[in-house]
């Protein structure tokens, strides 16, 4: 008998009397100001927030907050003025010396500020954490209220890999002391698209 | 008999009492912040109720899930290994090491792997080891085990880091400024992951229907040795599972506001298939659970995420310390998980509580935490795994409870002693003493009390 076959046999025997999945029976309580309250979280969280109307507003935006030298990189064809594009499939580790990184965001959610990234925005999994600063694009509209409509959302959806970010990488481990900046990017600016 | 090792090894613990102040008042505060995000939603109370259910219900389906997990996983393209305790577990990790021929790794927090005191196993096989969350790298360069299982640093002064720091990393000397040790911490394990071309990370959820598993970090450790090792390693215990992606939006919304009192991690990561070129691979480890689901009356235990609420609010653990437990998982929830892979080890911890019931109250997944701290009191007693003094306290607290006039004879004679000579009482032989002032013994028994004002009432009345 294989250690697979002990253990689940083991589990079957311990396991007891089939309980029933339920629905569970949650009362979602959402704000009317989705894109408020999602800004709201998103600053309360370290992230900082641009309300646009247009893309090409991030074009100053960039220029101010980077110095020349520093590499800034895009999946976004209408960023390729200001941002080299990404090789999906290029060594991770070339990634190394990202200044900056503009990701697109699928949506946001208002209750905690995270936005929901998959692989296919990144182009290269490691690009949202190596980068020394993160930017997310979401569309004004593409705001849920909680997590639930989240993953109702994502449904069944394909993916190799997606994560949910929420603000800059943090830590407050020496002495309850908040830091932005742990491993990943130190700073997250997000910016919401009016349509 | 030993001496019950919690009570000794907390006692070390407050011989420094500005300290330990610090210490509570530090985790009363996260605890004060989970309160704040708690009662922001007005449904939490269902949230909790939900995701016990959930877990109740996984519990109940677990070797099916296990199954269909294992199959979804292996479909993603993921190797997937199991192990039927710890020894098992660290050989399949150092067998995938050796296969690469790989001796330098980098590893993001997991409980699990410190219950299978992977790093120590991993170190006689000659392989480097470097834990990537800042609080865990704190403890391993100081040569200790995390001594909370969301802040592993947690009793550690920022001055003591500095100069923990100064000597393993060449900050300056005297500087114990947060924001530069944690840069300095920042660009020492860049180098790591950069370099380092196996990572393993725990998993904080694993799901049936897809075979993804979620990782959940502030820091982005876990996603940055991940993506940028040849080889993933994801660590679990068996009971991580959950039915489907949807439920998800319970368990996410509920971990983090218990843990840290933040709406979110800053990550929540769902890996499904390695990405291209990688490896992946995910080790399923039993390691005494499949026992203690078999315990009606301790296996709901199972239903535990890991959130450290129930230590944060813990009166004990806050006094005493994580490593007073000395188990990986401390405080009231690993007091009641330690005894199932090591009763007489672990016999102390369930006696290392006052049964408060706080714990219960925070904890997120419902677990009856402090009702199975005692249920494993009764247990551990019938076994004989107390020390006489406990023993022979517990015996003669029950002969004296059972006979009315011994208890009436006992009161008599303690409130004399007590009034007249409180010197034989109030000294350092008396171990209760230690820590509390005695009480001032009353004139008389409760018994007579009500006896002579209760036909003083009824005079009234009439």
């Amino acid at each position: 008998m294989t250690t697979r076959d002990k253990i689940l046999e083991a589990v079957r025997q311990a396991q007891p009397a089939y309980q029933e999945l339920r629905e569970p029976e949650i009362h979602i309580h959402q704000e009317e100001d989705l894109a408020a309250q999602f800004s709201r979280t998103l600053k309360a969280i370290g992230g900082q927030v641009y309300d646009l109307q247009a893309l090409s507003e991030i074009f100053p935006w960039v220029i101010e907050h980077l110095d020349r030298d520093q590499r800034v990189i895009s999946m976004i064809p209408e960023l390729s003025e200001i941002a080299e594009g990404v090789n999906p499939q290029a060594d991770p580790h070339s990634l190394e010396d990202i200044g900056l990184a503009i990701v697109q965001g699928q949506f946001g959610v208002a209750e905690n500020g995270a936005i929901w990234v998959t692989e296919e925005n990144m182009g290269v999994r490691v690009l949202p954490f190596i980068c020394q600063h993160l930017a997310l694009i979401i569309n004004k509209k593409d705001i849920v209220g909680t997590l639930h409509t989240a993953y109702a959302r994502i449904n069944h959806a394909d993916y190799g890999f997606g994560t949910f970010i929420a603000g800059p990488s943090k830590t407050a481990d020496i002495e309850q002391s908040l830091v932005l900046g742990a491993h990943g990017p130190i700073s997250l600016s997000v910016f919401i698209l009016e349509e | 008999m030993k001496e019950l090792a919690h009570a000794a090894l907390s006692a070390r613990f407050n011989e420094d009492e500005p300290r330990v102040d610090w210490h509570d008042e530090t985790l009363w505060w996260v605890r004060q912040k989970r309160d704040k995000m708690a009662r922001s939603i007005p449904e939490w109370e269902e949230l909790r109720e939900g995701a016990s259910q959930v877990k109740e219900h996984v519990l109940s389906h677990l070797s099916e899930y296990l199954e269909m997990f294992e199959e979804e996983a292996i479909k993603n393209g993921v190797r997937v290994h199991w192990a039927a305790d710890a020894a098992e577990h660290n050989a399949i990790v150092a067998g995938i090491l050796k296969g690469h021929g790989i001796d330098r790794m980098v590893k993001s927090k997991s409980m699990l792997t410190e219950e299978c005191h992977l790093n120590d196993y991993l170190k006689e096989q000659g392989v480097d080891v470097v834990d990537s969350d800042l609080g865990e790298r704190i403890v391993q360069l100081a040569g200790e085990p995390p001594s909370h299982i969301v802040l592993p640093c947690i009793h550690w002064k920022k001055e003591e880091i500095g100069e923990l720091f100064h000597k393993h990393l060449g900050t300056p000397k005297g500087n114990a400024d947060p924001q530069l040790l944690t840069h300095a911490a920042r660009l020492s394990l860049r180098k790591e992951f950069l370099t380092r071309k196996v990572a393993i990370t725990g998993v904080n959820f694993a799901v049936a229907e897809t075979g993804e598993f979620v990782v959940c970090t502030n820091e982005g450790n876990a996603d940055m040795g991940a993506h940028l090792a040849d080889v993933h390693i994801a660590c679990m215990g068996i009971e991580k599972l959950i039915p489907e992606r949807v439920h998800l939006g319970i368990f996410l919304r509920l971990l983090t506001r218990s843990a840290t009192g933040q709406p979110i991690t800053t990550y929540s990561s769902h890996f499904r298939r390695p990405r291209k070129g990688q490896e992946m691979h995910i080790v399923l480890v039993d390691n005494g659970r499949s026992t203690q689901l078999g315990k009606a009356d301790f296996r709901s235990s199972l239903k535990c995420i890991r959130c450290a609420a129930c230590m944060n609010t813990c009166p004990v653990y806050r006094r005493s310390g994580g490593h007073s437990y000395h188990t990986a998982i401390a405080g009231p929830i690993g007091s009641i998980l330690a005894p199932n892979l090591d009763m007489e080890k672990f016999a102390d911890l369930p006696f290392a509580s006052t049964l408060c019931g706080s714990c219960s109250n925070v904890c997120p997944v419902k677990i009856d935490i402090h009702v199975q701290l005692y249920k494993w009191r009764q247990v551990i007693v019938q076994k004989g795994y107390v020390g006489a003094a406990k023993k022979i306290g517990i015996e003669t607290m029950n002969y004296t409870l059972s006979h009315p006039w011994f208890y009436r004879m006992a009161g008599k004679a303690g409130r004399w002693v007590m009034r007249v000579m409180p010197f034989a009482v109030s000294n350092k032989l008396n171990p209760w003493y230690r820590q509390r002032e005695m009480p001032r013994a009353a004139k008389t028994s409760f018994t007579d009390w009500y006896k002579a004002n209760k036909q003083a009432a009824g005079d009234n009345k009439r």
